[in-house]
């Protein structure tokens, strides 16, 4: 194997910011949600990459529960976005009046 | 070193990611965040967990992304093709991104993990399913009634409460 820890981890870093980039810019909820995606995915490759180079299984165990439940998150933010587009007529977060605090 | 498989995965994932949240059509774009999704699974087969990249591939690329497609289809069209921002929010957002990636990998580079290499044989994946039905089977049926209990509240989110049952015969 030629690949070191760094480089997975580079890589992470770089999904991590562009997610990030794209929950604070984008105003569509559902391209939010592809944000929220991103961060999670660069979330489970550290993990299964740490789990490599440590060596211990138990990275791999806790990235198929971060797989699962972000699965279940998926599912209910997509209904929720659902609801929101049949009240307001639009996906437009700014439009979402009265969820603001 | 890396060698040219990893670089080539790499640049498919992050620029389908850039892809994804820059292009005009939310289809495309949805189009775009499965083939990230499919890359990181090819890193998880480079990093010898193949039964994670199997579980990445069928979770979500066969089911999360296809969820947000039909969720897309839902949609009003124009709404799809609809690209509203703020130009300085932005160009705040370009430097967000950028600042973190230099600040969280000029950390990592500095850190002691540069030097990091393994010749240690790869995780059994017996290992993964004991581990699950053992010291994780707690956790396991915690998930189960996690993932039971979000489906049933989506079902009841996304259920219109503006159509009878008999409307829905005819």
């Amino acid at each position: 194997m030629t690949n070191g820890l760094i480089d997975f981890v580079l890589v992470s870093v770089a999904l991590l910011a562009i997610g990030i980039y794209g929950m604070a810019v984008k105003r569509n909820a559902i391209r939010m949600l592809f944000g929220i995606e991103m961060i999670i995915n660069s979330a489970n490759l550290n993990l299964v990459a740490f789990a490599r180079f440590i060596p211990n299984s138990q990275g791999q165990t806790l990235a198929l529960f971060s797989i699962a439940i972000a699965a279940a998150e998926v599912a209910v933010g997509l209904a929720l976005i659902i609801v929101a587009y049949r009240m307001y007529k639009n996906i437009d977060i700014e439009d979402f009046r009265s969820l603001k605090g | 070193m890396v060698d040219a498989v990893f670089l080539a995965l790499s640049v498919l994932t992050i620029g389908s990611a850039i892809v994804a949240l820059e292009i005009r059509s939310l289809i495309y774009g949805s189009i775009a965040l499965m083939i990230t999704l499919s890359g990181i699974a090819g890193f998880f087969l480079l990093l010898d967990a193949p039964f994670v990249a199997m579980f990445q591939l069928s979770v979500y690329v066969g089911s999360v992304a296809v969820l947000i497609l039909f969720t897309v289809m839902l949609v009003r069209r124009e709404l799809i093709f609809n690209k509203i921002e703020d130009k300085r929010r932005r160009y705040a957002g370009i430097g967000l991104m950028l600042a973190l990636m230099l600040g969280i990998g000029m950390i990592i580079i500095g850190s002691g993990i540069k030097s990091m290499e393994t010749n240690s044989p790869t995780v059994d994946y017996q290992k993964i399913g004991k581990d699950f039905l053992t010291y994780y089977s707690p956790a396991l049926i915690v998930m189960a009634l996690i993932l039971a209990a979000s489906v049933i509240g989506a079902l009841a989110l996304a259920r219109r409460e503006d159509i009878t049952n008999d409307q829905r015969v005819n």
